[in-house]
């Protein structure tokens, strides 16, 4: 494939993106869910009533792939049970309910100085103890991501500061606030992955923060890492994974393979922020920074808020009005959030946002005939024809639309979004990858 | 709070719509229509009404007897249908021509395939297909611009027979016979502009298309080898109305750019051996219902290249 498809839809950034990061106010109540990551859900180790710290480890990773989870708040454990969850509905969750006091485990109140006698492996076992999995949305755990494999030397180590989807300025507003922190970040991953390289990738519409990583170049200067910035036309789905590497690199990672298969580890640098904090401060991933955002530009915020708070609170934090006309609550960003029926769910490790829509943001609801006018076609990312397995999946004919490659796509919604016809290709593609595998 | 709405990602649209599409191509081809007017006279302005509103009704009678909804007929499809066939017949004709055309071209060229979409062939080239062979007379009985001494002509520049010599400038401003909206090249170029400029087309077929006709005639023209007179062959027939806007009629054409490509070349080559060694003078009608034919088989073999499609 010559070049990759990218569409360009409006990026609504500058809702929020003047916006400092402001302290969310601690929940009454945390709703940490044991399944937020890639992977097996992690194991309890608390009993109801047990009373925890913020940070304090309540619940183990099991497996390889899986992460620790910590209270995001201290008081005392008030259940084990099914609640709201906000991508699949519900599962099990650690309830904590707040003594307000937000007590601290282990933090250290500031960074360590001198973190240069620490061995890759020490600075893993951090990473994992503090339960960092990728925060740009897929939650992938991190300490997975940078265990090297003997058999594949990893050359270049890619940041992912494209934050493509529109709204979301999250990760903008941490490339101008905490630069120094992200590269103290990015020294850590690249001592433990052993490169070289390193490549921050911002896009154009990012222009300050691309100026702000910049500045922050120098606290690595002669130490032989070479790393460098690099403005990237504005486009979707630019921060998937592997369409970021291509358009950095201009390679492709092997279909159905891994960025470590060419040499390429790649982290969101929110995630960079996070490994930071796990090493230097000693501290687990209870917080994240969101963006809140959508129609009512008065209630747009970048937040640091706990992982577990409820939406509810989070909207009540910004000021949004119940009275107001909500047409629809997002979590995620516009082209792959997931809408919201229960406000009662929490915010997750991989929340990047809160979008609230008015009724000006209703979609039309009629879905017409495909005319074949292959717009889906141009703007597939991952060069597939997603029509044809459309057409195929509404006819259930499975298995001619599982011969279009559906396991290739990254469901990133350019297609349904183009698509004048209103079909939901994306949703016919994830029902192929669905029928397929259960054959 | 009111009740959330919960529907599938992604939560913004483009705002292009299939029925924005449509009715973009009709605004497309109304500088053609106002020059075949002009030149031919107030009466083609029948043909042109006639045929579109044989497509509008045909297509509402279908819509009904399909339990199809109504308002469909709307999304713009039948009214280009109509023009399109309009442009492609005489400017003067019996009036019932046009409306048989229409009614051939929605029905058996459209609704029996099952409507929008799904049809195979241009609907407007089946109408025209159909009324060729039937009624060859009337189909061939060209006029001459109004402000020529005879009105009634009996061969366009194409034909074999034609005796008149036409100057590029003749042929690029439509000072010539021919079917109604085929003949003024400016002012389809003007449109197909139009159509580039709002990305509903691309240049892939009407390149591709242009060029393997003007390569042939010119290579084997009637002048001799290498010696063929190809711009005048370009501008002559209908080639300039079939390749911008017939050929890349989106559902009766290729998905991928590849596909647009070859299909563009076979619509070409057919047009030229059509027009270097056939009986007809024209062959663009034919050949792109020919491809039109031959389009599933092009998918097939010009699927895109995935990202990622490298040895592990």
């Amino acid at each position: 494939m010559a070049a990759i498809n990218f569409i360009h839809p409006p990026d609504f950034k500058d809702i929020a993106k003047n916006k400092k990061i402001e302290i969310s106010p601690l929940p009454k109540k945390a709703i940490l869910l044991l399944s937020q990551h890639t992977g097996a859900p992690s194991e309890p180790i608390v009993n109801v009533g047990d009373s925890v710290k913020t940070g304090s480890l309540i619940a183990q990773a099991k497996g390889f792939i899986s992460a620790n989870l910590h209270s995001s708040i201290s008081g005392k454990v008030i259940a084990i049970e099914e609640s709201p969850n906000p991508i699949i509905g519900s599962s099990k969750a650690i309830i904590i309910e707040s003594d307000v006091l937000d007590v601290k485990a282990t933090v250290e109140s500031t960074p360590a100085k001198d973190i240069s006698s620490l061995s890759s492996e020490e600075i893993l076992n951090l990473i994992k103890a503090a339960g960092v999995v990728g925060l740009g949305g897929a939650a992938f755990p991190s300490v997975v991501k940078l265990t090297s494999i003997p058999s594949k030397k990893i050359r270049t180590l890619i940041i992912n500061g494209a934050e493509c989807e529109p709204f979301l300025t999250c990760d903008h507003r941490l490339m101008l606030e905490k630069p120094k922190e992200i590269i103290l970040g990015i020294r850590l991953i690249a001592k433990v992955l052993g490169v070289e390289d390193v490549i921050i990738g911002i896009e154009e519409n990012k222009i300050d923060a691309i100026e702000s990583m910049n500045s922050a170049l120098f606290m690595v200067k002669g130490e032989g890492l070479r790393v460098k910035v690099a403005s990237l036309r504005t486009q979707y789905p630019q921060g998937g994974e592997k369409q970021l590497i291509k358009t950095l690199l201009d390679k492709e990672v092997p279909s159905g393979g891994l960025p470590l298969d060419i040499g390429v580890v790649v982290n969101n640098v929110q995630t960079v922020f996070a490994i930071y904090e796990a090493v230097y401060l000693k501290k687990p991933l209870y917080e994240r920074v969101i963006t809140v955002s959508g129609s009512f530009p008065n209630v747009a915020k970048n937040i640091l808020v706990r992982i577990g708070t409820p939406i509810k609170d989070v909207l009540d934090y910004c000021g949004l009005s119940p009275k107001l006309d909500i047409h629809k609550i997002i979590m995620g960003g516009p082209m792959t959030g997931v809408a919201q029926s229960n406000l009662d769910a929490p915010i997750i490790k991989g929340t990047s946002g809160i979008l609230v829509f008015d009724k000006k943001f209703k979609l039309k609801e009629d879905e017409l005939d495909c005319i074949r006018c292959s717009r889906c076609i141009e703007a597939c990312p991952a060069g597939l024809m997603p029509c044809m397995i459309g057409l195929a999946a509404k006819k259930e004919k499975f298995n001619i639309a599982g011969s279009y490659e559906p396991f290739d796509c990254i469901e990133c919604g350019s297609c349904s979004f183009v698509c004048p016809s209103n079909i939901p290709l994306v949703q016919l593609i994830k029902l192929t990858k669905l029928k397929v595998k259960r054959q | 709070m009111n009740k959330l709405t919960v529907s599938p990602s992604p939560h913004i649209k483009s705002s292009q719509t299939t029925k924005k599409i449509m009715w973009t191509v009709v605004i497309s081809l109304i500088p053609a229509g106002i020059a075949g007017v002009y030149i031919f006279g107030i009466s083609s302005l029948n043909v042109i009404a006639l045929s579109i509103l044989s497509c509008i009704f045909t297509e509402a009678l279908f819509l009904k007897f399909r339990n199809k909804n109504p308002k469909a007929v709307l999304d713009g499809s039948a009214i280009l249908t109509g023009l399109l066939l309009a442009y492609n017949l005489p400017p003067h004709t019996p009036f019932w021509i046009p409306i048989v055309g229409g009614m051939v071209g929605i029905v058996l060229g459209k609704q029996i395939f099952g409507g929008l979409g799904q049809n195979i062939f241009n609907p407007a080239l089946v109408g025209r297909a159909f009324l060729q062979i039937s009624w060859p007379i009337y189909m061939t009985a060209w006029k001459n611009p109004r402000w020529w001494p005879d009105a009634i002509s009996g061969a366009t520049p194409l034909a074999k027979e034609a005796s008149t010599h036409f100057s590029y400038m003749d042929l690029f401003l439509g000072n010539r016979p021919g079917s109604l909206g085929e003949i003024c090249v400016i002012a389809l170029l003007i449109g197909a502009l139009f159509l580039l400029v709002t990305k509903i087309i691309s240049l892939h077929i009407p390149l591709s298309y242009i060029g393997t006709v003007g390569i042939i005639t010119w290579v084997f023209g009637k002048d001799g080898f290498f010696k063929g007179d190809f711009i005048f062959n370009i501008l002559a027939g209908g080639i300039i109305l079939g390749a911008f806007f017939m050929a890349t009629d989106y559902v009766t054409s290729p998905l991928t750019k590849k596909g647009k490509i070859v299909f563009g070349i076979g619509c070409g080559i057919l047009t030229a051996i059509i027009r270097l060694r056939g009986s007809y003078p024209e062959g663009v009608c034919y050949s792109i219902l020919f491809m039109n034919a031959a389009v599933p088989i092009i998918d097939r073999f010009t699927k895109t290249k995935k990202y990622g499609l490298i040895k592990k």
